[in-house]
């Protein structure tokens, strides 16, 4: 059970599978209010498992909307939890950390719910990438566009997809699991490490196939678990964090321009750093923190044109600020 | 990037009096500033002209100038101080402007003052239409189609291309003053001349109209690295076409999806890099197009506004605070975040509970006023609500107004919501033309069997909005129909909002009888904490509000808390004045040793500033909602005589709830209050009144009119600022008075005076513990009885009333506070004719006039009085009497008119005012004439003048032309009063009145021939052309004088000037100059002191 405090976006954040298999708390009190239409989608499904809100909207104004939030969760089975204070249960989560969850009816859980609840697992050790990522490879955009980037989907937003082919690129979406040698068939100019749910020391099959694809100089860029997955293949370290980082308006800050970007935001794990360095990866270095809590929100390969953010440069829901990183990834595939 | 070290002394713009569309928001963000500069060690020097406001307090600023905030009075200042800086975005659109104009003359570059915040270039981008619609091109956003017009026959071609509606906005002009939409060709004219004529550069931009359209706002801040926030979103209820100062708005946006919210914030970025705001804060105004959502950007300001007020207080962010910092160099990344204190400022707040803004209207004082809601504002005030819902705000929100609705309730006949029926016919032409009572045809409409999508037709207000709406009405339905409701039932009811005395209604019982049983239930609010993260961080900063929700995060202070009520929305009558009182009593405590508590509801106060007290309930000021956060922090006590009239009407029913009242009791308060019982003591303590008796009936009215004899003074009971009071000269007008203006029954009793005519009159403003009173000062008025002492100038110390008079009002000053056992302050009003001393009114309470009377003498009365009320003696805190001033003080009042069209501008006994000025100067005359410049009415020094007056008057004026005519004045007067000054010796011109033919006054005005009107009305013939005259005179900005006693000091003053320059002296040196001061600049006042210490404005 997690809490996000994305002010808009909830269709966004209902469809993002980085939320697979989570029950999300919305801090903004009012939610539903403008439907939900069919271009907001992160993914084709709702990805959470519950949702808890303090209140739902049951009429919903909005000249895109196609229906309400309400039967749309219904129809696909997602329970709501509404007239929820809201405040306190984020409270509860702050201080006692992110934890696990379950929706049942009544007013007091039955032995039957706690001990559902006991059986169900933690999110530490748990690798919910290989339950998040496509099923089979899957290509996007115009054939004749400039740039060719393969994807790896471990639980990827499909806003991200919308970015690369609006820059002129096709994009391969590749299977979590996919060896490398078959990326190297495709015969891409640059390799895209992608969002997903769970703990990236879980997706250990990952780490070789990333070392080995970019020893070559093969331009990398990586999202959120596609971030935690660079610094665990380079030897750095990953920790959960107490009650993570999900919203709109964290500020980071560029430690080579000093500026600072407002970022949209998802995750509960986070690469360890210290100063610059990343401890067990000589050869990365931190290029981001966050102003809130310090901790690492950007890498770089010290040689390698690998670069990664541990926030939502797509955003979706959230602010653009950090758009440019995208830029920065194609300008590495044009110095090719 | 670190602050800077090459600015030593920064100059900082007030906004001046208030007025509709610059109110208390820039004394809240002009006292952030000073504050936040200050802390930074930067020496600030501050001018404004309203002695009403926290940031005139001389504990507040370096240098304190109460001077005109005028390009040319300004200037003196700089002269003077010699600033490094000149910060101009913290005071309104009249700082701007007064910056703008000494850029452009060569002022600062010839002193070296550097513009900090916004420079010269981005000012003129973001105000002048075509270079802003050029910007806005160049980014690839769209503007609304317009032309900028500088005469008639460009606006004529303009309309061609644009069409009908269009809309008409005056360059320069603030809260769009002059603005206004024409359907036709001779509206059009007509709003095209009257906004050139009010746009300080004769230009106006003639625009598309997007009425209907929905409406945002988004406020920016930007650092000089260029990091950029957006610190909040705020949506109208009310579509494209009503001010957004009139607006219902609410925040955050409640209807915007991610993608366009996205598509609105990078715009808004976009903005504020390109109009070039190097550090601080705008505001962008957004149509949507609620079809399509094609977006178009209707304005920026690139300075604070009445929306970053709200936006401050609705997210927690301070934004003036913050903005003063980044215009001195910092970033946004190296300051923090004022309410976690661990995060820091460079971030974008996130709400979990829903803001709602209600504009407070005052058109009841108005009443030929056209209540049509427009792009011009016209509210005088707002309250905002806080709750974890839209509904729950919405209806906090309006109890919060005061205007006797305790939450969305329709008024008791048709009338009250401004309907002529309530058929859907007649209801829907109602709903189509916005009113301030159309959210409560709304509400009819919604009863009356209208659905959501016929009311949305009729409005274009957003169907999300009214839906919310017709679930409040579903929800009564059901509450009213329901068995015994349970404590499920009565939650679920609070939860939307729902005041104790509507369900009381609903169920049909009384108030305290619903409250009794909810109470049995154990239904009690909670309070939660605005904390700017959605509790994403710890937060220690007890900014509250109360929702019906399960956590409790208010901790109790018990016996060391002390509760202040605040004086709610700001209204005529009810302003400023009264947040000075409750700020500066509220420091007062905390340097005691207590820890204060504010409740108030409105946003754009200093007393709504987090900072300022030790917690923060932001609450409407109802019964219902003092009673549940005093039963949760059981404090020492509960200050109810400083917030006007709102804590002082609930005064009764606090104590009587076993709420401990602290100063004077309510007891005392009832007897001051209800005249009965006031005449008996008056009479016990020998003291003259005027003739009077009070009726519960039309009938008995006339009786005690026709006994005590006309003309008569009459007013309902319990009211402030004058409401329906009026001076009636026989028994027809006494009846039409009833019938037009006010109510009369058992529970609505009216007071009738015999009314004083040609009397002076007096204010005493005093300080008593209960044993001892001090006299804080004597003011007396310009105007003569009859003129609401709000709207009357008056000077201090008197000038014209003998010393005896002074003597024995001061004596019954003291008799009435001893006998009362004030304690705390009092207030005393004061008529005296033919050597006899009246008294009008007692006040036990703090008062309009605390202020100025403490800025003039610089004593600061809020502050003893909280020491008095907490048991300290004068004796003790060694408060000295009435302290002699050597030089002369004078208020003067400003008024709405230019606002509002159709308006008479004559004075009389209802308050009318918005606001006030102080002139401070070594003379009567000169402290006269800074006053009237500061009210926007700079008297002449050579010119034309132009009288006319009723027989009455002849003898009175005719010194008063003489000295003008000595001076050198050409005189004009209409027949009767030229032959009577001919024949007095003064060359006066005849001019023809309006309905003998032209040229008439009004054509002389408009060809600038005269350069002041001295008016009496002539009686009731020529009403129509005394109204004519005054209101030319009004539009042409010529001033203008309808009582004989301020063309008098208008003649002192115009002489003043003419015999030397003005000059300009801070406040601190004012008060050197008083004898017996050994004082530091800001350091008066003896043993004070030491009890109540000092500086607590200081950071």
């Amino acid at each position: 059970m997690v809490f996000t405090t994305n002010l808009t976006g909830y269709q966004e954040v209902f469809t993002d599978p980085s939320y697979l298999g989570q029950i999300v708390v919305m801090t903004a009190p009012m939610i539903g209010n403008y439907g939900i239409n069919d271009e907001d989608l992160e993914s084709t499904r709702p990805q959470v498992n519950g949702v808890v809100v303090r209140e739902l909207s049951r009429a919903h104004s909005s000249w895109r909307a196609g229906g309400a939030l309400d039967d749309w969760l219904a129809r696909r089975n997602v329970p709501v939890l509404e007239g929820v204070d809201t405040r306190k249960l984020t409270r509860h989560i702050r201080s006692a950390g992110a934890m696990r969850g379950i929706v049942a009816e009544g007013s007091e859980p039955s032995p039957q719910v706690k001990a559902a609840l006991e059986a169900s697992p933690h999110m530490e050790g748990q690798d919910l990438a290989s339950q998040a990522t496509v099923s089979g490879e899957r290509l996007v955009g115009d054939p004749g566009a400039r740039h060719h980037v393969v994807a790896y989907d471990f639980g990827m937003k499909e806003n991200i997809l919308r970015v690369f082919t609006s820059l002129n690129c096709r994009v391969t979406v590749v299977p979590a699991a996919t060896p490398a040698a078959r990326v190297r068939e495709l015969k891409p100019d640059g390799l895209f490490l992608s969002n997903g749910p769970g703990d990236p020391a879980a997706v250990e099959y990952a780490l070789p196939v990333i070392r080995e694809l970019t020893e070559g100089g093969l331009p990398t860029f990586g999202i959120c678990l596609g971030h935690q997955l660079i610094g665990l293949a380079f030897g750095g370290e990953t920790v959960k964090l107490p009650y993570g980082h999900r919203g709109g308006n964290h500020p980071v800050r560029d430690l080579e321009t000093g500026r600072v970007l407002i970022t949209s935001q998802n995750h509960g794990f986070a690469v360890r750093g210290t100063g610059k360095d990343v401890p067990g990866a000589k050869s990365l270095e931190v290029t981001h923190r966050n102003l809130n809590d310090d901790t690492v929100e950007g890498l770089k390969h010290r040689e390698l044109p690998i670069s990664a953010v541990q926030y939502h440069p797509e955003a979706s829901p959230g602010p653009h600020d950090a758009r440019t990183h995208f830029h920065e990834f194609l300008q590495a595939l044009d110095s090719q | 990037m670190p602050k800077r070290t090459d600015l030593k002394t920064i100059l900082i713009i007030g906004s001046g009096p208030i007025v509709i569309g610059q109110a208390a928001e820039f004394d809240y963000s002009g006292t952030q500033a000073v504050k936040a500069l200050r802390e930074e060690g930067y020496r600030v020097v501050l001018v404004n002209s309203n002695p009403a406001t926290i940031m005139t307090d001389p504990e507040l600023a370096d240098r304190t100038y109460i001077e005109p905030v005028t390009a040319e009075w300004v200037a003196r200042v700089i002269e003077r101080e010699r600033p490094d800086a000149l910060l101009p975005t913290m005071g309104g659109q009249t700082a701007l402007n007064v910056a703008m104009a000494l850029a452009e003359d060569g002022t600062l570059a010839k002193y070296g003052v550097e513009l900090i915040g916004a420079d010269q270039r981005a000012i003129r981008m973001a105000e002048d239409r075509r270079e802003f619609g050029l910007a806005m091109h160049r980014i690839g956003l769209r503007v609304p189609q317009g032309m900028v017009v500088g005469s008639p026959d460009q606006a004529l071609a303009a309309i061609e291309a644009i069409g009908y509606p269009a809309i008409i906005r005056p360059s320069f002009t603030l809260g769009g003053t002059g603005g206004g939409v024409a359907y036709n060709r001779a509206e059009y004219e007509e709003r095209i001349a009257r906004a050139l004529d009010l746009s300080p550069v004769h230009a106006a931009l003639v625009e598309q109209s997007v009425l209907g359209w929905k409406e945002f706002e988004l406020e920016v801040m930007r650092d000089c690295r260029d990091n950029v926030v957006v610190i909040c979103s705020i949506e109208n209820f009310d579509p494209m076409g009503v001010h957004t100062g009139d607006s219902i708005t609410v925040a955050p946006a409640m209807t915007l999806t991610d993608r366009e919210y996205q598509v609105m914030r990078d715009a808004a970025i976009g903005i504020i890099r390109e109009v070039g705001v190097a550090a601080g804060g705008c505001n962008i105004q957004f149509a949507v197009n609620p079809t399509n959502g094609e977006m178009l950007v209707i304005e920026m300001n690139p300075r604070v506004s009445r929306s970053s007020a709200l936006a401050s207080k609705a997210t927690g962010f301070p934004i003036a605070r913050i903005g003063a910092k980044l215009a001195v160099g910092y970033t946004l990344d190296e300051l923090p975040n004022d309410i976690t204190k661990t995060t820091p400022a460079s971030f974008e707040p996130v709400l979990d509970y829903v803001v709602v803004k209600f504009p407070r209207f005052a058109f009841e004082k108005f009443p030929l006023a056209d209540v049509t809601l427009t792009i011009q504002m016209k509210s005088v005030g707002e309250s905002m609500a806080i709750g974890r819902t839209f509904k729950e705000a919405f209806q906090k929100g309006i109890r919060a107004l005061e205007i006797d609705r305790l939450g969305w309730v329709t008024g008791a006949t048709l009338k009250d919501d401004r309907l002529e029926g309530e058929d859907a016919a007649s209801l829907k032409a109602a709903l189509r033309t916005p009113t301030p009572e159309r959210i409560f045809q709304i509400k009819r409409a919604m009863l009356a069997g209208l659905d959501v999508s016929e009311i949305a037709e009729c409005t274009a207000i957003d169907p999300w909005f009214l839906s919310q709406l017709a679930e409040l009405v579903a929800a009564e339905r059901e509450f009213a129909a329901a068995p015994a409701p349970d404590a499920a039932a009565v939650r679920s009811m609070k939860r939307l909002g729902f005041s104790d005395r509507q369900l009381a209604d609903l169920r049909g019982m009384g108030e305290d009888e619903f409250r009794r049983q909810r109470w049995a239930l154990d239904v009690h609010p909670s309070y939660k904490m605005v904390d700017t993260c959605a509790g994403e961080f710890p937060s220690s900063t007890p900014y509250l509000y109360s929702s019906y929700d399960d956590e409790n995060e208010s901790e109790p202070l018990g016996e060391q808390g002390i509760v202040i009520l605040g004086s709610g929305p700001n209204r005529i009558g009810q302003g400023v004045e009264f947040d000075y009182c409750c700020v500066r009593a509220g420091l007062a405590f905390r340097e005691m040793g207590y820890r204060t508590i504010m409740i108030n509801c409105n946003p754009e106060t200093v007393s709504t500033d987090f900072d300022i007290s030790d917690k923060l309930y932001f609450e409407p000021l109802t019964v219902e909602d003092v009673l549940e956060i005093v039963r949760l922090e059981r404090p020492r006590g509960v200050v109810v005589q400083l917030g006007g009239q709102t804590p002082l009407k609930m005064a009764k029913a606090l104590e009587a709830a076993g709420v401990p009242i602290l100063g004077t009791s309510p007891e005392a308060i009832d007897i001051a209050e209800d005249r009965r019982r006031f005449e008996e003591l008056t009479r016990s303590l020998g003291v003259a009144q005027p003739a009077n008796g009070t009726a519960m009936s039309e009938d008995q009215a006339v009786a005690v009119a026709s006994r005590i004899g006309y003309p008569v003074l009459v007013r309902p009971s319990y009211v402030l600022g004058g409401r329906a009071m009026e001076i009636v000269y026989d028994e027809p007008s006494l009846r039409t008075y009833f019938e037009t203006a006010a109510r009369v029954s058992p529970q609505h009793p009216v007071l009738i005076d015999r009314f004083l005519e040609d009397a002076f009159e007096a204010d005493v403003d005093a300080l008593c513990d209960g044993r001892r009173c001090v006299i804080g000062g004597v003011m007396q008025h310009i105007e003569d009885a009859g003129i609401h002492s709000g709207d009357s100038a008056c000077v201090l110390p008197p000038y014209l009333i003998r010393e005896t008079e002074v003597a024995r009002m001061r004596e019954h000053t003291r008799q009435f506070a001893l006998s009362l056992g004030v304690v705390g302050l009092i207030n005393v009003q004061y008529g005296i004719k033919d050597g006899v001393v009246y008294v009008l009114e007692v006040n036990p309470r703090g008062s309009r006039t605390v202020p100025f009377v403490s800025k003039a003498t610089g004593v600061p009365l809020a502050k003893l009085a909280a020491a008095v009320m907490i048991g300290k003696s004068l004796d003790e805190l060694a408060v000295p009497d009435e302290v002699a001033m050597p030089y002369v003080a004078v208020k003067e009042a400003v008024f709405p008119f230019a606002k509002l069209p159709n308006v008479d501008t004559l004075l009389g006994p209802e308050m009318r005012s918005t606001g006030e000025v102080m002139g401070i100067a070594d003379s009567f005359g000169m402290a006269f004439a800074k006053a009237q410049v500061g009210a926007d009415g700079a008297l002449p020094l050579d010119g034309g003048i132009l009288v006319t007056v009723n027989d009455h008057d002849k003898p009175t004026v005719t010194p008063i032309v003489r000295r003008f005519h000595e001076m050198g004045f050409r005189i004009l007067a209409t027949d009767g009063t030229a032959r009577y000054l001919n024949a007095r010796g003064i060359p006066a011109e005849r001019v023809l009145k309006v309905h003998e033919g032209r040229p008439n006054p009004a054509d002389l005005i408009v060809s600038g021939e005269v350069q002041l009107l001295i008016n009496t009305p002539l009686g009731k013939l020529t009403q129509r052309d005394d109204y004519f005259i005054r209101r030319t005179a009004l539009q042409h900005r010529v001033p203008y004088t309808t009582t004989m006693s301020a063309a008098s000091a208008a003649c002192d003053a115009v002489l003043a000037l003419r015999s030397r320059r003005g000059t300009v002296r801070c406040l601190q040196e004012w008060y050197q100059s008083a004898p017996g001061s050994r004082a530091a600049p800001g350091e008066r006042r003896t043993g004070a002191e030491s009890e109540v210490g000092q500086g607590a404005l200081r950071p």
